[in-house]
């Protein structure tokens, strides 16, 4: 059977160094079998997170070859087998043990973001009425499976180590799920632009091309929610017409 | 609050990180950890410092670097040669054919909208019709956010690549000046719309050819060529996101107004391929000027279909 060696990255928070790992693959084998493979053969105390092996939980995000990716999503076939596969955990966040790192900084800004916030039902029974059209738009970013490939790409965190003043493109999409909403009413504008620091994505596209959920972050969340500030805060001529005519009960609501 | 310090756990020093926990408990569940962790900014109570990779460094075993090569090689040729051809201030017409650079011809020859040369025009700035206007498309594709994303790989390797180390240790993102001036784009679009009028003009020009005094319907070559690029321009506008947002983005209930869902769903098709309009256009507005500048100095022959 055909053999690969797996470079993973061994250690915590005190240090550690990459550990090869030669095993045996087999045609439909992905990074997380063979981690799996390594962990009940050769390194038992090796750590991983991992939960449904399906690509929904979002539970063993990691950089194989250097690119984050959900380990079990990414098949040994797609990966040149004649060098060692490195393995190393997620960057952007704080290191626990071996392939684990600390992803609860994410729990923290997700609280921060204003919660959506529905108009008065529509109908006498409670309920509200929405065109299929308006949700389909936000129907996409309700993919999200919050690996944090995405926060972990992008280089305003992993790079800049800005997270105290950028929530990164996880929650980018989250607040442009509930900007764009139809029935919500809330303004996060504000936020975004200020301390939620939308300024410093330069649109280098680097959450999309990760994302296993295939958002269009960027296109679809980012540069809309880009365009609201900009049509908010820095567009003269949008702010004279609102003078004439107050906001339009269509938008933003 | 308990303050948790990570650090020298990556090879090479490669990363090292500060935990900053409230109330949920993190350092008991990582053994080995200490404290005198310090406290950054107020995004929320858990603070994460990493520690920044050299220049260039990454796992990535992939030519990463191709891309925003080809992207710097690409858009500098376009640079190079735009700057040239618009300080050239001659040869761009020929027959009925202006060349895009030139278009609108506000002064210059006796085509052109208000006459000569202005009075206005510094001494010591070299005279070209060109110069007057390239600065409104230069500007719409340099705010654009398809060029934005492309440039600043390629250009400030800021970063180089996704996941690439970055030279720069201080990043202030588009929050702050200069870069903030990227959110004028819209207004470049506005008269990027103008231009496209103008350039569909140009088209309709170039379907009538005078020969001997009397001048007649035809279609040449270079018809064909001019008319192609009012179609990528068209393509790479009508592309731009920021109209996407103008048209509907905006709006959160754009069913409730069905000209503008209409025109949302158009962009939003378009907007899936900007980064081929873009290209595209770039390419074609620059072989448009040269076919027209070589066609006047007699290198090309303009070929009539009919």
């Amino acid at each position: 059977m055909k053999k690969a060696t797996f470079r993973i990255w061994r250690g915590d928070a005190r240090g550690g160094d990459f550990v090869d790992y030669t095993t045996e693959v087999s045609e439909g084998m992905v990074v997380l079998d063979a981690v799996h493979q390594i962990q009940a053969e050769q390194a038992t105390d090796l750590a991983c997170r991992w939960n449904c092996k399906a690509g929904k939980c979002g539970s063993c995000s990691a950089e194989v070859n250097g690119m984050p990716r959900l380990m079990c999503m990414t098949r040994l076939n797609t990966l040149p087998l004649e060098n060692p596969v490195t393995i190393e955990p997620m960057k952007a966040f704080p290191i626990i043990k071996d392939l684990i790192t600390d992803v609860s900084w994410n729990y923290e800004v997700k609280k921060r973001i204003k919660k959506f916030k529905p108009r008065p039902p529509d109908a006498p029974d409670g309920t509200w009425r929405m065109a299929q059209e308006d949700i389909d738009r936000v129907q996409e970013f309700r993919k999200c499976i919050e690996c944090y490939l995405c926060q972990d790409v992008c280089h305003v965190l992993r790079e800049h180590n800005l997270h105290a003043e950028f929530i990164g493109p996880r929650f980018l999409v989250y607040a442009a799920a509930l900007e764009m909403h139809p029935l919500d009413t809330e303004d996060r504008l504000k936020e975004l632009k200020d301390a939620q620091g939308i300024g410093y994505c330069n649109i280098t596209k680097c959450c999309t091309k990760v994302c296993p959920e295939s958002i269009t972050i960027t296109d679809n969340a980012i540069i809309p929610l880009k365009e609201r500030v900009v049509g908010e805060f820095y567009d003269p001529l949008t702010r004279l017409f609102r003078i004439f005519r107050p906001r339009a009960s269509s938008e933003q609501q | 609050m308990i303050a948790v310090f990570i650090s020298n756990i990556w090879p090479s020093n490669i990363l090292s990180a500060t935990v900053e926990s409230s109330s949920w408990g993190f350092s008991s569940l990582v053994p080995g950890l200490r404290s005198g962790g310090y406290l950054k900014g107020s995004m929320a109570s858990t603070d994460v410092s990493l520690k920044r990779r050299p220049f260039g460094q990454t796992s990535r075993p992939d030519a990463w670097w191709a891309q925003p090569l080809l992207v710097f090689l690409g858009l500098s040729a376009f640079i190079v040669y735009s700057t040239w051809a618009a300080f050239q201030g001659e040869h761009y017409r020929f027959g009925p054919y202006l060349s895009p650079f030139y278009s609108p011809e506000l002064f210059g020859t006796a085509h052109s909208w208000f006459g000569a040369k202005p009075g206005f025009w510094p001494g010591w700035l070299p005279w070209s019709p060109a110069l007057l206007i390239l600065w409104a498309p230069g500007g719409f594709r340099l705010t654009c956010y398809y060029y934005r994303g492309a440039y600043y790989k390629a250009f400030w390797a800021d970063p180089p690549s996704c996941t690439v180390g970055e030279a720069r240790k201080h990043y202030r993102g588009e929050r702050s000046f200069p870069l903030i001036v990227q959110n004028i784009h819209r207004y470049f679009l506005y008269l990027a719309l103008l231009f496209l009028v103008v350039l569909s003009y140009d088209v309709w020009e170039a379907l009538w050819f005078t020969e001997a005094g009397q001048t007649s319907f035809g279609i040449g070559v270079g018809t064909i060529v001019l008319a192609l690029n009012v179609v990528f321009l068209g393509g790479y506008t009508f592309s731009c996101h920021s109209l996407r947002h103008l048209v509907g983005g905006r709006l959160d209930q754009v069913s409730k107004v069905p000209i503008c869902q209409r025109a949302y769903f158009c962009a939003s098709y378009l907007n899936r391929r900007h980064m081929m309009w873009a290209w595209t256009s770039l390419f074609w507005v620059a072989f448009s000027d040269i076919y027209v500048r070589l066609c006047a100095m007699g290198i090309w022959f303009d070929w009539r279909i009919f």
